[in-house]
Order: structure tokens, then C-alpha cells, then sequence
């Protein structure tokens, strides 16, 4: 696989060296245009199928979705919100996809601290190397949109490739090929923007005056995006974040403490020293964020102290 | 649908009503999302929910269910009111101006010639006035009190928008928007399309709704149009199929009838068949009636159907009722009256209504047939299952027959679709187990019972040991033996109407080749032209479509005769130039007609020869009025409901439809809304497709649980929260679920009264990957549509309580 | 299940020791290897492709089915994968979330595979042979026709019989249809219905 140009690596985790940067490469991304979704889950399906996932067959909690939330077997999910705009008081049924952002900066890849584990290619994917993948959860922490899962079966981290074996050979993700309304369309991320583009005239045209494209800048934009009939309220979508920026303690962690962390972590696989960190989605305390941003301040002082002395 | 999926794209506004396309047609409703995308085109949603559709509609428009008649024909008058007409297709292509006898009448409700005891009517004053020419009278001025624009004019006068409101609780400004929209396409340039479904056919008037829509198409001029049309989007892969080949009671392939006992003599069957047009210089399609009917004789009983024995009519049988239906079949077999039941493929258990009713009919029988690829609860009627299937196997005496069936990648054949694509498709798999094709089993079940009449002998062995049976294994046809036969083939030299003679023993190019002499046989003469001496045509893959029109005329067959969109005759003006350059379709080049589909005409009748674009009616010409052919009226009338929660506002003293059938037992289990105030309705969701992928673990896994959808304001009142279990009843059962309160419903005021609408999807059973539950179908009641016989599933009565757990879920929850 | 990780734990973790590690120190210095670890290979690579027609709803989208083994002798084909047929010009290749899962159906746990016959009054099923279920099944079938067979009404001839029902499938083919509408209506059966009614 390694190939192909379109997967070469740009950034891995937990790692120092350069990988080799002379080729030009074409970013892709997917596209999904909520205006244009029905909900009707083709994608969720696609997903389990392209995957040979199968999650459990749970229950209905009096909601449209299901599972209930993403899961180590369940990497794209519909959510559904039912939204009653106040300006026209029309009912709006915003259905949004929701599965990894493979943001360009991935707040998952830097907070890794295991060699390898999360990959991003040359093309934008972000993609986890399930081998190399230790378990301890912090991709988790480290991402702004709260989509890795840790697996009951087997303690290792996944979430969505962006079928980077399908776009490896040329094709569209799963999800995206299925797609009956065309609301997830895979391409350039240039031409996506160009797509997102025509699609929010449109909805202007029909009275969404706010329409627009989500691409978040605070993580450097992503390789799946939205449009958006409210891009002034991302939150309407079921808690899509309006200003998703990678967690201070990771950039602490990245920037700062990284040459010395990765001895540590090293260390930490080996021990299993991180064995009590187990599947889920992990919450912050206010405390610690605020602590860490602390951190973060003094780790950059000493840094630059450090950059004086040498 | 008289149009196809692609050709959506080319609409300017798209009606859904009667349907939920996005739920039910995620892939044909992409074709809306282009029509949106790239044709501006408005989405127009009226539904008692805000559906899937209605989430990507320009404008939404609650209606309670079983209203549709009253909105339609309060479009329709607003468009009449407005001026907003296609004046030169209403006077040209329509029967406007025909003028309709003298004793014609509508009155309180009912039409002239109304016997309440037989619940039916004397249909004898429902036609136009016969000029002594022998032709329908015409009055061009359209002013004639009895000519049909102005008999519509008076039958839809009391649809006001606020008549409108009373009824069907669409708020009067909302349906004014409809209105509007819709009146756009009044303009030769716009189309509009209407899509529907079950959604109105399930109704004891579902022929009507669609009959509503119909005028207003009509009056638009949007049908045989580009981007228009009346587009039935069907449930099933291959109910169009087993439609148009003929499996129903009444039918022979392609829509010829069954005779009646009153038609003792092929000839007294043929002259009640001899469609003379009604206007001069009309084709009457039909008029090749006896072509089609001999060539299926033949097909059948091939030397044994002679013109000496009237082509083998005795080996048909003869109809003593109108159908024997589904309902009817249930109907006799609880009363005891029915031996057995061999089932293809199908689930009524769960399909049809009144589960408990069903229970009962097969209990009664002596045995039961079920060829499936999957176990379906009918085939385990007589198996306990706690609450979900509460029976005693030791009572129930009947044997059951569990056949195991190879499913669509395992076989080949063709399927039609609802565009009248018929598909061919081909085998990737071996079958599992020892699953065998229905053909097979057919077969092997035909040779056994005719080698026990050669052997034995029996009661009329005729038409068994004679039936054309010469495939060449006996027990296993292929599928293109078969697609052969239906294609049809000559016997003898024949020669076509321009002098071509084809010998005997080849395949005819289609059914303008069929003759009534027994020199041709044809198993269904519209599917005529799909398997010719070219080869298969339904297994064609070009899919080109030149002029962008949506066409693709290469890709696989489309019955009749290649033709794409029905009726695109009237895509023209009289003078035969399209009504619109943008949406052209066809055209008179001055010799014939040429374009992209294949002409629904006469292919070199000139335009000034009179000749009307609707050939299959002896008129020539849509009908705004439809005379004797329906059952219920020539107009659609507003009824209710034959469980309402509301009286009839527009004729108190009639409630459900007068003229639809119901059997005196299922008349009894209707209930009232004081017991039942609740207006409840089936429906489908996405994620699955009816009682069979509940085997799908994927599909199980995104709706796993049966589950009812009510309103913020119902649950408030009774004390329900979203996810608590619920028991729903009606006056025939009961069923538990989990409560889905949602925003999408919002109760409906009509005539005064608050109405809550109880929403129940219906892909659950007992079987499967899914959750156990219950089927909707539990508590719905047996009444058919007047003209169809289609159950009732989408207006009924129901109360609701929240409840406890079933048995089996209580410690799980 | 939400679980609560302190990130002090992390950040404290971070602070053990300053050991000189880097990528290649730990074993991970190769990079190709690693993303050829990350890329699942493409699955479909050799599978045989068929055309075939969605059996559910009448959109009728063309599906391809991957099946594996390529038809010879002594491989046995199985689907392993159905994705939508880009050149139908209806669904373009898309599928809907029942599209999507037709391999669940292929596949399911609760298909049929062998005859089973229920005797009456029985509480189960039982496995019997072909030959078995088709023989009883014709007798039942022939008894019942002889024994209810209606020739005449008065004079009229009607050759009915209407007391065996007949229900044709929703999702057969044409074919199939038209062999059962051959053999159900050569035996005067007026008790006959399909999927339409409902």
C-alpha cells in the first residue's frame, strides 16, 4: 500500500523523524451537506458492511438514533436533533453524520503516545494503526469532536479510516459511495469547498441566510466537512463544536514535553503502566484543564529558556 | 408511475403526498435532490408527520390521514378559481368539454343510482350524452351545465380553503402556500410531479386520492410531460410484475380480465370487450383486445386453444364476485370455508390486517404452504411465542409446509420496477442448504398433480394435462424459457402491419404482431418486445441517454413497447410542437414523430388528423370524469375514515365510503372514537424493508426495537416520556412499544376538535435479529378500498397508556 | 461508559524521566512498514463480480455482489460483499441502508435451508425430505380440488375451484410469476392474490 502516493505519511504519532516530503500531493475530502440528508442511516450501513463490523443489536430510548453513540464497532453515526427555529417557526429536523473530522491538525495523533499508532497521510486522512495502539485512551481526550472509541474485546482504540483502503485503490469511503441523496460526496478538498460553495448559494437562495461551510480552522481545517443551513450555530447539530480547538494539554504535550514523553510512554506500553484507563469517552474536570493550560505556559517558558541555553 | 426516476430531476416542483420517498425510495428521491440541486425546483411535503421527505422540503403541510380528497379538491377548485389552467391541453386533451347524460347526479354525498343495501351503485347514468353520430357530445365553450368542467366545478365547489382546514386541520395559510406552488406549473413551461404510494392507496378510498391528484395533473397539463406525471412509486421489487403478469384473482397478463360467470361463451365475453372509440378518428388501443386474449390462450393450452373450442375459453375460470382477494380468502377461510393456502414469498400473518383474525383463518385450516427463503412468522402461526404469538400449538390442527427458497443472488430473471423497467439480473451464488427456486417448486408440484390426473383422473383434468409444458427439463424451466413465452412467438408464418412476414417458430418484436387467428401465442402482451430474435432486451446495460433527458432508452426494456413516459403525446401541442423546448420529448417532423421515447401514438398519424394523445381510452383524451370505471363515483368525494375521530364535515350523514366492500364480522370490530380517540396510522421507516431484513443484523442493529411516535402534547397528557413503554389498542388488539415523543407530530385541530395522531412503524415480528415485538397489524381493521380491495392501514383508532415491560424484557430495561 | 481520567495522571506521567527515547530507539524507525500496517488491503481485489437487481423496494437499483472463488470447478461461490452498480442510471451506485445490508440477508441466521413439515397439532418443526413435503403437498392439493371442484352453476360452466388459496411473492421474478401463473390458473384456482393487494 505504501505505494501509493496518495497514502504516503505525512505525520505519525509519538515520532520525531521526517518522512520523506517531495512529492506534491492532492488532499482529499468528504463532504457532507446536511441540507441534503434524510437520515436514512445508507451510510451507517455501508459503514458496518465495507468494515465487517457488526455492533450489538441494542434497544430503542425513544430516539431515531441508533446505536446510541459512536462505539469501537460503530465509527459513523446519524444524530438527530428536532429544532424549532424561532425566526421562521418552522420545525427543522437537522440530521447530522457524525464520525471522525480527520482534522488537519489532529488533536488525537498528538496527544498518541504510542509510536505509530495514529497515522495522518499525505492526502488528509488520519488513520489508527490498531497494532501499534496501546490502549491508553488518549486520542480520546485528544480529540475536539469526542469520536475514538476503545473496544471492550480487544483495548484498542478506532474510529472512522475514511475507508483509506478503498481511497488507497481509488475509490470513494463506503459512506460515501452509498449515499442515495448525494449528501456525503468524496473528492479534492479543493473541489469540496468548490461543492460547499454552490450548495450554500442555494441555500441562501432559500432562505438560510447563514449557511455556510464548517471547516474548522482551530484544528486547520478537516477533511470531512459540513454545510451547514445554521453555519452561525454548529451546535444546533447535536453539539457539533462552534470553535473545535485541540485541547491545551495536548498542544502541551506535543510541543513541550514531547522528546522526553516518548521515553515515557514507551516505557508506559511496555509496563502497561496505563492498564486502569479503559473504553469510553473521557470527561475533563475543570481543574485539570485549568491546570494544564498552567502547564502548558510553564512548559513553553522552560522551552524557550531551554532554546536560550543551548 | 407514468414517468420514470431519472426524469424527477427535470421537475420544477415535486408534490409528495401519499408517500414518504426519502423513507421508502432513498434512491429514487435522489432524483428530487437534483431537481433541487440543479433545476431549482421546490419540495412540497403533506403528510400527518414530518417525515424524512418533509426534512428536506421547501414547505411542509400537515394533513390529517384520510383527508386527501378534501385537499386535493380544494387544489383543484383553487386552480379553477385562479385561472391558473393549461387552457389549449384542458380543451384538447382532456373530457372538459364532453357533455355527461341527462340523470347524472351527486347529491348529500352520493351519486345517482345508489342501493344501500348492496352498498354499491347502478352505474347506468355515469356517461357522456351519445350524439346520433354515435359519438361522445362535445360543447367546445365548455359552458354546457352538464359538461364535465362544469359538473367538477360544482362537485369541488365546497373545498374551500376553509372547508379544507375543517377537514383535514392544514392550517389555511399553509394550504394556500401549496396552492400557490402548485399553480405555478400551470404554465406550459413548468411541470410539476406527484409522488405517492401507500400512502394513499391504503384508504377505503385510495383510488379516489390518486383520482384527486389526477385532475389536478390534468388541469395543470402535466401529464405526459417531462419532469410531471402521476408517479406511483410501489412497494415491492416485483409487485409491477406480478401485477402486470396478472396474479390476482380477476386478471389474465396484462390487465385482461377473468370472465364472469355472466360470461358463459367467448363471444358474449369479447362483445362486452369491443372498446369502439368514442370520438371520431380515435385509435381505442383496446380494440386489439381479442389479439391479446387469443395469444394467451394459445401461450396457455397452445393446440388445445382453437378457434373450434373459442380458443380453450372453458378451461378459464369463471368469477361469481367481483374478486377473491385477500380479504375475501381470510374471510371465507374464518368461516371455514377454505382448505389451505399455498404462500410465495409472502407474510400475511404480519401483512394483513386483524393478526387476531388471521390467527383464527389458519388455525381453521387443513394445512398451509409457505415457500420463503426466510422464516416468517406465517410459516410459525400455530408456534408459541409468549405475548408476541399467544397460541396453543396442541389445538391448532393444521399441517405446515416450511419450503426453503433461493433468494435474488441465487437465480436469475428479470424484475419491473416501478419505472416499467423490466431488469434482467444473473446468479452470483449457490443456494444454501437444499433451497430450491420457486420455479422448481412450481414445477415439481404442477408435474405431480397432473401425473395423479393422467394416472387417476379427477375433477376436470382438462386444462391441467393439457397446459403447454414443453421446457426442456420439465421439473426446472429456465428463466429464459419462460421470458420466451412472454415475449410470445409465432406458430405459423405471420405478417405484420408493414408487409413483413415472420416465419413460424419466432419470437415477434412486440404485441403490434400478435394476431387473433391463434397464428401467435403471447403469455403477456405488454411485456411483448423484451425477449425478441435480438436477444434478451431486458438484460440491455447502455446507459446512455441522449439529450440529457432521463431516459436512457437502451438500459434494460421498459413495458410498453420500450416506451419510457406514458402519454408523451401530450408533452406536444395539437399542432405537435413541444409545449416547451426545455422539456421536449417528442416531436412531428412533418412525416412522423421522432425524439428521445418512443412515441406514445400513432408513429406517422399526422397531428391534424384529431387524434387525442391518450390512445389507451376510447376517448383519446384524459378523463377529468371517469364515468363508469370506478366504483365509488366518477369525481372523488370526501369520506371519512371508516374509524374517524371526526364526523364528516362535508356530508354529515355519510361516514366511510358507500361503496367499499366490508364483510358483516369486520364491520362489528369497528370501534368508535370515544372508546378509540386516537387517529392512528402504519407506516415504514428506512432502516428497514417490511418483516424481512428484521433478519438483517445490520439493519437490526439501526432500528432495533418496535417503537410508536406521538406528540409532545399526547405524551404530556397521558403521562408518557420518551422511551417508556406503551400499549396501544384498538377495538380488534393489543400491542406493547416504546414511546417515541417527538416534535414531527403536532395534534391537528378539525372542525373544532383536537386531534392526536399515533404513528406505528411496522417491521417487527417474532422472528429475526430485531427485538421480538408486535406488527401494526395487530390492531388494524378489515375494510378494502371500493375499487382494490387495499386494506385500510393508514386511518384508524386506537387508545394509549403506558405500561409495563413485556415478560421477556422486564429485567433487561 | 464515561470514565473519568485524570490528566494530572498523564502530565505526571510525562514528568518521569527524560530518557533520550526516539522513534528509532523504540523500534518504529521504518516508516513504510507502519503505514502499510494502517491500510487494510483492499478486499475486493480478485472477487467476481455479478450484476444483480436490489429485491426489495421497486427503485430496483442495480447492486454488483462480490462473491469469492471465480467460478471454477472447485471453488465454491459465496457473496462476501454487495456494493450499488455505478452504471445503473437510477441509483448511480448508491444504496440505501437496506441496500447496504443485503449481505445480512443473504447471509441471515433465520434463513430457510431444509423442508419442514409441522403435523397438526405438533409443537415443532421437522426436518423431511423434498420428495416428502412435495408429495403430500400435491395430494392435499388434489383431494381438495376433486373434492371441491365447482363445474357448473346451473348451466353456466364456471370451472372453479375456491377453496385452496394461492398468494404469489412480492419479489419474484417475472418468470417465476408467470410459472405459477401458469400452473395455479390451469387448475381453475380463482382464490389468488400478490403482494399488490397490500
Amino acid at each position: 500500500m505504501a505505494d501509493y502516493a496518495s497514502l504516503d505519511i505525512r505525520q505519525r504519532s509519538a515520532s520525531t523523524d521526517q518522512p520523506p516530503d517531495i512529492r506534491a500531493h492532492q488532499e482529499v475530502a468528504k463532504l457532507i451537506d446536511v441540507s441534503k440528508c434524510i437520515g436514512c442511516k445508507a451510510c451507517q450501513a455501508a459503514c458496518e458492511e465495507w468494515n465487517d463490523l457488526r455492533d450489538d443489536v441494542g434497544i430503542n430510548v425513544g430516539v431515531y438514533d441508533n446505536p446510541h453513540d459512536l462505539t469501537a464497532k460503530t465509527w459513523t453515526l446519524m444524530r438527530f436533533t428536532e429544532y424549532e427555529n424561532p425566526e421562521t417557526n418552522n420545525l427543522e429536523w437537522l440530521i447530522r453524520k457524525d464520525g471522525c473530522m480527520h482534522c488537519s491538525d489532529p488533536g488525537c495523533l498528538k496527544a498518541c503516545p504510542s509510536p505509530g499508532a495514529i497515522v495522518q497521510y499525505s492526502n488528509g486522512i488520519v488513520d489508527f494503526v490498531e497494532e501499534n495502539c496501546i490502549g491508553c485512551a488518549y486520542c480520546v481526550k485528544g480529540c475536539p469532536f469526542n469520536i475514538p472509541r476503545i473496544s471492550k474485546t480487544d483495548r484498542k482504540a478506532y474510529k472512522c479510516t475514511l475507508c483509506s483502503d478503498r481511497v488507497a485503490v481509488g475509490q470513494a469511503p463506503a459512506c460515501a459511495k452509498a449515499c442515495p441523496t448525494g449528501a456525503i460526496m468524496f473528492g479534492t478538498k479543493e473541489a469540496m469547498i468548490e461543492q460547499a460553495h454552490d450548495r450554500v448559494d442555494d441555500l441562501k437562495s432559500r432562505g438560510f441566510k447563514q449557511a455556510g461551510l464548517y471547516d474548522p480552522k482551530g484544528v486547520g481545517g478537516t477533511h470531512v466537512m459540513y454545510v451547514l443551513h445554521h453555519n452561525d450555530k454548529p451546535h444546533l447539530y447535536n453539539g457539533l463544536p462552534d470553535d473545535p480547538k485541540i485541547s491545551p494539554l495536548v498542544a502541551f504535550w506535543k510541543g513541550g514535553a514531547k522528546v522526553f514523553g516518548l521515553a515515557t510512554m514507551g516505557f508506559a506500553a511496555l509496563a502497561g503502566f496505563f492498564h486502569y484507563v479503559t473504553a469510553g469517552p473521557n470527561e475533563v474536570v475543570p481543574e485539570e484543564e485549568e491546570e494544564a493550560i498552567d502547564l502548558k505556559d510553564r512548559a513553553s517558558r522552560n522551552r524557550d529558556g531551554e532554546a536560550r541555553l543551548s | 408511475m407514468t414517468n420514470l426516476w431519472m426524469d424527477i430531476k427535470h421537475a420544477d416542483v415535486i408534490t409528495v403526498m401519499g408517500g414518504n420517498a426519502a423513507e421508502a425510495h432513498p434512491c429514487g428521491f435522489k432524483w428530487v435532490v437534483e431537481a433541487k440541486a440543479h433545476n431549482n425546483a421546490k419540495l412540497i411535503v403533506i403528510d400527518p408527520r414530518f417525515t424524512r421527505t418533509a426534512s428536506v422540503a421547501d414547505l411542509y403541510c400537515p394533513i390529517r390521514q384520510g383527508t386527501d380528497i378534501a385537499f386535493l379538491s380544494g387544489v383543484a377548485k383553487y386552480l379553477i378559481d385562479n385561472d391558473k389552467l393549461q387552457h389549449r391541453y384542458l380543451a384538447a386533451y382532456t373530457n372538459a368539454a364532453f357533455v355527461v347524460k341527462e340523470g347524472y347526479a351527486f347529491d348529500e354525498g352520493l351519486f345517482s343510482g345508489y342501493s344501500e343495501d348492496k352498498r354499491d351503485y347502478d352505474k347506468t347514468t355515469w356517461d357522456y350524452e351519445i350524439g346520433p353520430d354515435g359519438y361522445a357530445v362535445v360543447d367546445e365553450t365548455m359552458q354546457h351545465p352538464r359538461s364535465v368542467m362544469q359538473l367538477l366545478k360544482k362537485h369541488i365547489s365546497i373545498y374551500t380553503p376553509e372547508m379544507v382546514e375543517r377537514i383535514c386541520g392544514s392550517p389555511k395559510e399553509t394550504f394556500l402556500k401549496v396552492c400557490q406552488m402548485i399553480a405555478e406549473t400551470s404554465s406550459p413551461e413548468k411541470t410539476m410531479t406527484s409522488l405517492y404510494a401507500l400512502g394513499w392507496t391504503q384508504h377505503a378510498k385510495g383510488s379516489q386520492n390518486i383520482r384527486s391528484m389526477c385532475i389536478v395533473q390534468t388541469l395543470l397539463g402535466n401529464i405526459g410531460m417531462l419532469g410531471g406525471g402521476m408517479n406511483a412509486l410501489r412497494g415491492h421489487s416485483n409487485i409491477q410484475g406480478l401485477t402486470d403478469i396478472g396474479l390476482m384473482s380477476n386478471l389474465i397478463p396484462g390487465y385482461l380480465n377473468i370472465p364472469i360467470e355472466k360470461e358463459p361463451t367467448y363471444s358474449d365475453y369479447i362483445a362486452k370487450r369491443q372498446f369502439k372509440p368514442l370520438r371520431p378518428g380515435q385509435m381505442s388501443y383496446w380494440q386489439n383486445y381479442n389479439k391479446f386474449f387469443v395469444s394467451f390462450q394459445k401461450a396457455m393450452w397452445g393446440d388445445k386453444a382453437q378457434k373450434e373450442n373459442d380458443w380453450a375459453y372453458d378451461y378459464l375460470p369463471k368469477l361469481d364476485v367481483p374478486t377473491y382477494d385477500i380479504v375475501r380468502g381470510f374471510e371465507l377461510a374464518k368461516q371455514g370455508k377454505m382448505s389451505g393456502y399455498v404462500i410465495q414469498g409472502f407474510n400475511p400473518l404480519l401483512s394483513f390486517p386483524n393478526r387476531a383474525k388471521m390467527t383464527e383463518a389458519f388455525s381453521k385450516m387443513k394445512f398451509v404452504v409457505v415457500m420463503d427463503p426466510l422464516q416468517t412468522e406465517t410459516a410459525r402461526f400455530w408456534e408459541n411465542h409468549g405475548e408476541y404469538n399467544d397460541v396453543d400449538p396442541s389445538k391448532i390442527q393444521t399441517e405446515v409446509f416450511e419450503l426453503p427458497t433461493t433468494l435474488f443472488a441465487e437465480e436469475e430473471g428479470s424484475l419491473s420496477n416501478s419505472s416499467r423497467w423490466l431488469q434482467w439480473h444473473w446468479q452470483a451464488q449457490e443456494a444454501p442448504g437444499e433451497c430450491r427456486s420457486d420455479i422448481e417448486i412450481m414445477s415439481a408440484l404442477f408435474l405431480r398433480i397432473r401425473a395423479m390426473y393422467k394416472r387417476d383422473g379427477g375433477a376436470f383434468p382438462d386444462p391441467i394435462v393439457n397446459l403447454k409444458w414443453d421446457y426442456a427439463i420439465s421439473h426446472s424451466p429456465t428463466a429464459i424459457e419462460l421470458a420466451r413465452e412472454l415475449n410470445g412467438y409465432t406458430l405459423a408464418p405471420v405478417t405484420d402491419a408493414s408487409g413483413t412476414t415472420i416465419p413460424a417458430g419466432k419470437q415477434v418484436d412486440g404485441f403490434a404482431q400478435l394476431k387473433d387467428d391463434g397464428t401467435t401465442a403471447c403469455g403477456c402482451w405488454i411485456y411483448s418486445g423484451c425477449y425478441t430474435e435480438k436477444g434478451n432486451m431486458m438484460a440491455r446495460r447502455d446507459n446512455t441517454d441522449p439529450g440529457d433527458r432521463g431516459i436512457a432508452p437502451n438500459w434494460a426494456f421498459a413495458w410498453p413497447a420500450n416506451r419510457r413516459v406514458l402519454y408523451n403525446r401530450a408533452s406536444c401541442d395539437p399542432e405537435g410542437k413541444p409545449w416547451s423546448e426545455k422539456k421536449k420529448l417528442i416531436e412531428w417532423n412533418g412525416k412522423q414523430w421522432v425524439g428521445f421515447d418512443v412515441p406514445d401514438y400513432g408513429a406517422t398519424v399526422a397531428p391534424d388528423k384529431g387524434m387525442g394523445p391518450f390512445i389507451l381510452n376510447q376517448e383519446g383524451v384524459a378523463r377529468l370524469w371517469t364515468r363508469g370505471l370506478m366504483r365509488d363515483g366518477p369525481f372523488p368525494t370526501h369520506y371519512e375514515p371508516f374509524e374517524s375521530p371526526v364526523a364528516n364535515a362535508a356530508f354529515p350523514k355519510i361516514k366511510g365510503s358507500p361503496a367499499a366492500r366490508i364483510f358483516k364480522g369486520d364491520l362489528a370490530d369497528l370501534g368508535t372514537s370515544a372508546e378509540f380517540p386516537y387517529a392512528a396510522t402504519s407506516y415504514r421507516l428506512t432502516e428497514h424493508f417490511h418483516s424481512w431484513t428484521k433478519h438483517s443484523k445490520i439493519n437490526a442493529i439501526l432500528q432495533p426495537e418496535m417503537f410508536v411516535e406521538i406528540s409532545e402534547q399526547l405524551a404530556k397528557e397521558k403521562g408518557i416520556a420518551k422511551g417508556d413503554w406503551v400499549r396501544v389498542w384498538s377495538k380488534r388488539g393489543s400491542l406493547k412499544a416504546k414511546a417515541v415523543v417527538t416534535k414531527r407530530i403536532k395534534p391537528l385541530v378539525c372542525d373544532g376538535k383536537t386531534v392526536h395522531v399515533v404513528g406505528l412503524p411496522q417491521h417487527w415480528g417474532f422472528i429475526g435479529e430485531t427485538k421480538k415485538g408486535w406488527h401494526p397489524n395487530t390492531l388494524t381493521p378489515v375494510v378494502g378500498d371500493a375499487n382494490t380491495e387495499t386494506p385500510e392501514f393508514k386511518a384508524w383508532l386506537v387508545n394509549i397508556e403506558p405500561t409495563s415491560p413485556p415478560a421477556d424484557r422486564q429485567r433487561t430495561v | 461508559m464515561t470514565v473519568q481520567v485524570s490528566r494530572r495522571g498523564l502530565l505526571k506521567g510525562i514528568g518521569v524521566g527524560i530518557a533520550g527515547g526516539t522513534l528509532g530507539a523504540l523500534g518504529f524507525g521504518d516508516l513504510q512498514p507502519a503505514a502499510a500496517a494502517a491500510v487494510r488491503p483492499f478486499k475486493l481485489a480478485q472477487m467476481r463480480e455479478t450484476r444483480n437487481t436490489c429485491p426489495y423496494c421497486s427503485v430496483s437499483c442495480g447492486v454488483i455482489l462480490y462473491s469469492l472463488g471465480d467460478r471454477s470447478k472447485n471453488a465454491k461461490s459465496a457473496v462476501m460483499h454487495v456494493e450499488g452498480d455505478p452504471d445503473h442510471p437510477v441509483n448511480r451506485g448508491t444504496l440505501c441502508p437496506k441496500g447496504s445490508s443485503l449481505l445480512d440477508f443473504i447471509r441471515s441466521e433465520t434463513r430457510t435451508k431444509y423442508p419442514m413439515y409441522r403435523a397438526a397439532g405438533a409443537s415443532e418443526f421437522k426436518r423431511v425430505s423434498w420428495d416428502f413435503a412435495l408429495d403430500r403437498i400435491a395430494t392435499l392439493l388434489k383431494e381438495d380440488r376433486d373434492r371441491n371442484f365447482v363445474a357448473k352453476n346451473g348451466d353456466l360452466t364456471v370451472n372453479r375451484w375456491v377453496t385452496t388459496g394461492f398468494l404469489g411473492a412480492s419479489a419474484t421474478t417475472n418468470e417465476t410469476a408467470w410459472v405459477t401463473y401458469k400452473t395455479v390458473r390451469s387448475m381453475g384456482a380463482l382464490v389468488f392474490d400478490n403482494q399488490a393487494r397490500v
